[in-house]
């Protein structure tokens, strides 16, 4: 019998590898009050008031909804999915305990942040990152929120913002992101229960990373999360946002909204590990991640940074995009995304030049394994305004395999004859002389295949803080676990 | 005793699908004592990549008949990584860009992947980059080297003297050679040669596998074999080499 000179027994060991569980999937016995399903006037009448909210919190609410239910779902980006209910899914679901302090947050919350491998505790005393948790859609602890008030930076749960500080929430809200931007934004407006809110005021370099984790636990639930984020004149942040769910049957939306402002000479600093449950590998399950993300560099020479790290979801739908409004300011867009099995991502950016000499640029890489559907779509205006405007992008895709797929869709419009537009855009296979040349250094196949993927993404992961940079490429590893063979 | 010991062996081109098609070795004898160096020579479309393929154990090379032992334990039952774990090493002709991977972390991670198959202990940057320069320093390249792209960029020359630098970094039991002389000049050649000349012991094996005697010039091999149409048709000392030189492939060839 012929036998090849490569052994064949290493696809069982893959296809082993493959059944590997998401990572995260668990559910954790958390005690939750829940409103029924379904979306109507009263229920937004209930969630503001179980919140206690102003007035023109419930006003604007009730807006939002109306224009919503005008107001059809959007169905040009290059994904498919089945048919979403609106009346079926929960709006409001809440850890029952409300803590008063981190000291007082449910035994079992905490244990579920230990396993996704931020302790809480921990976070308190380590100097470094400053952590808020929202399970659910609402704000279980804000970490280090007095050492952060001293130097004037509020960073809390946008509930607490609501109460605490309700001028700066309605001077803000809505302002990056209208309520009628779009169908998703116009959901969310109407029925967002918590997220995270930060104001950092002029002149102040924020001095630590501040971190939100997002999880998802109820069953049947949306996640509708809102995060406005503030940088007075001449003020930096670093801002870190991390996401995961547990493993159900039943697709589970995720619709939130971040809106930035940055002022004059400051900078914004966002940067997203999203790991949502993805489905399984026949596409069962799996969270619909629909988000808008949105930032204004409002004054001269602000500059807001977008990183993103795309390994979850069973479909993604966002582009997290600069109004470069204020002259020479700048906005930055670096994105991996990853899709593999059944996974759809449609995401990239727009890069919107308003002001003088303002620049932005764009480096974007899709990486495609089994059927996997990644899209690019990105669109750079400039406006005629914009005198010496500039762009930079770069789209690159890397195929693994030959069942999945690699989309570009770049919108270009230039309405300022000084304006300098660059794109470039590539298409690369993980080829077998590379994957051998390795393995012939006696690295195994999926080492070899992550060193590629990695050396792929490197002009992304160092825009990374080095935590997140090292998180980053550890989800890599693992969502690609047997995708060759 | 043998590094190498292949008795009869047939390879055909693999149809993509794991079914043999083209026979391009027919019937090979071949055995490399442990601490030889032995020259492979012949004309072009020969066979003479194919056999260094199938020794790293590349898919697209189907053995359709016969066996190769190295170190006395068969060799095809092994997978690609496995085989260079245990001590084969290719230096290839044409070695491929990895763009965006820093050679020096790929050095790193092979090594400390051998060392560990080898019960050693791993190695951290900084004892790497120790190892690492003196090596540079001997195959006459720039530290900025390791801070490249792997292959990304590199000329030919360059590109041969990484592997060689490989070769030295990772010690293995056998280095086959294919074409490590295209494209080099003179003094390229040369460095390359001391290369390879440092590497050899009596411990260690090289196969090089040329069209020129070029080569031999530097790196004196004990046995030369000239191989013509799948085989090999003659064995004999280095003089072979030169006579092969004057005469050509062509009276072997019928």
């Amino acid at each position: 019998m012929p036998f090849p000179a490569d052994t064949q027994n290493k696809n069982v060991e893959i296809h082993e590898k493959l059944d590997r569980e998401y990572e995260y999937g668990f559910v954790s016995n958390i005690e939750t009050e829940v409103l029924p399903k379904g979306l109507n006037p009263d229920i937004i009448r209930e969630i503001s008031r179980r919140k206690n909210e102003p007035e023109f919190l419930l006003a604007w609410r009730l807006k939002a909804y109306e224009a919503w239910k005008k107001m059809k779902e959007p169905h040009w980006a290059h994904v498919s999915y089945p048919k979403i209910d609106y009346q079926a899914i929960r709006y409001f679901a809440a850890p029952k305990k409300k803590p008063q302090s981190l000291d007082e947050v449910d035994e079992e919350i905490l244990e579920t942040f230990n396993k996704l491998g931020i302790p809480l505790e921990e976070q308190k005393r380590l100097a470094g990152v400053a952590v808020d948790a929202v399970i659910d859609s609402v704000s279980v602890g804000t970490t280090f929120k007095e050492k952060l008030a001293e130097m004037g930076i509020i960073f809390c749960s946008f509930s607490e913002a609501v109460q605490d500080h309700p001028d700066l929430v309605e001077k803000y809200l809505g302002s990056v992101v209208p309520i009628k931007d779009n169908f998703f934004a116009a959901l969310n407006s109407a029925v967002f229960s918590d997220g995270s809110f930060c104001y950092v005021p002029p002149g102040v370099h924020c001095p630590m990373e501040l971190s939100t984790y997002f999880r998802i636990n109820a069953a049947e639930t949306g996640q509708f999360e809102r995060t406005l984020l503030i940088a007075d004149k001449g003020s930096y942040v670093s801002y870190l946002e991390g996401c995961t769910a547990p493993r159900r049957d039943e697709n589970q939306l995720h619709a939130a909204v971040v809106e930035l402002i940055a002022h004059e000479d400051a900078h914004i600093k966002y940067s997203t590990v999203q790991n949502w449950y993805p489905g399984d590998k026949e596409g069962r399950g799996g969270i619909f991640n629909f988000v808008t993300k949105r930032g204004l560099c409002e004054g001269k020479n602000s500059r807001i940074s977008w990183t993103q790290v795309e390994t979850g979801s069973a479909i993604t739908w966002k582009y997290p995009s600069c109004i470069l409004k204020g002259d020479y300011s700048r906005g930055e867009f670096y994105s991996v995304a990853l899709t593999s099995h059944k996974q759809q991502a449609d995401t990239g950016t727009k890069m919107i030049h308003l002001g003088k000499g303002t620049t932005s640029s764009i480096i974007s890489k899709g990486i495609s394994a089994k059927q996997g559907q990644n899209s690019y779509r990105g669109l750079v205006r400039i406006a005629r305004k914009a005198e010496g405007a500039r762009n930079y992008t770069q789209c690159d895709s890397l195929l693994i395999g030959h069942e999945c797929g690699a989309h570009t869709f770049p919108y270009i419009e230039v309405k300022n004859q000084t304006a300098q537009v660059e794109h470039e855009a590539t298409t690369s296979k993980i080829s077998d002389e590379q994957l051998f040349y390795l393995r012939q250094r006696g690295l195994s196949e999926e080492d070899a295949v992550n060193m590629i993927v990695n050396g792929f993404c490197k002009e992304v992961f160092r825009e990374l803080p080095m935590e997140f940079a090292v998180e980053a490429q550890k989800l890599l590893e693992i969502s690609l676990e047997g995708t060759v063979g | 005793m043998n590094v190498l010991e292949i008795k009869d062996l047939h390879v055909a081109l693999s149809d993509g699908e794991g079914r043999p098609q083209t026979e391009i070795i027919k019937g090979l004898d071949f055995v490399l004592p442990k601490g030889e160096i032995h020259a492979i020579m012949g004309p072009n479309g020969t066979g003479k990549s194919t056999l260094t393929k199938v020794l790293a154990g590349h898919k697209d090379y189907i053995v359709t008949k016969g066996s190769i032992l190295f170190l006395g334990e068969d060799l095809l039952s092994l997978d690609v990584e496995e085989r260079a774990r245990k001590g084969i090493f290719v230096a290839f002709q044409y070695p491929v860009e990895i763009p965006g991977v820093n050679n020096a972390y790929f050095l790193r991670t092979a090594l400390n992947n051998i060392r560990k198959m080898r019960g050693e202990k791993e190695l951290d940057p900084i004892d790497f980059m120790k190892l690492a320069k003196a090596e540079l320093k001997s195959l006459k390249m720039d530290p900025s080297f390791l801070n490249r792209s792997l292959n990304e960029g590199f000329s030919g020359g360059e590109k041969k003297r990484n592997e060689i630098l490989q070769l030295k970094l990772l010690n293995p039991i056998l280095a086959i050679l294919d074409e490590t002389d295209s494209g080099l000049d003179i003094d390229a050649l040369r460095i390359v040669a001391e290369g390879v000349n440092s590497y050899h012991t009596k411990e260690n094996s090289v196969l090089m596998i040329t069209h020129y005697q070029r080569l031999l010039d530097y790196i004196r091999p004990d046995v030369v074999h000239v191989m013509v149409n799948g085989q090999i048709v003659k064995s004999g000392n280095a003089e072979l080499a030169v006579e092969l030189e004057k005469t050509g492939y062509e009276k072997f060839a019928s």
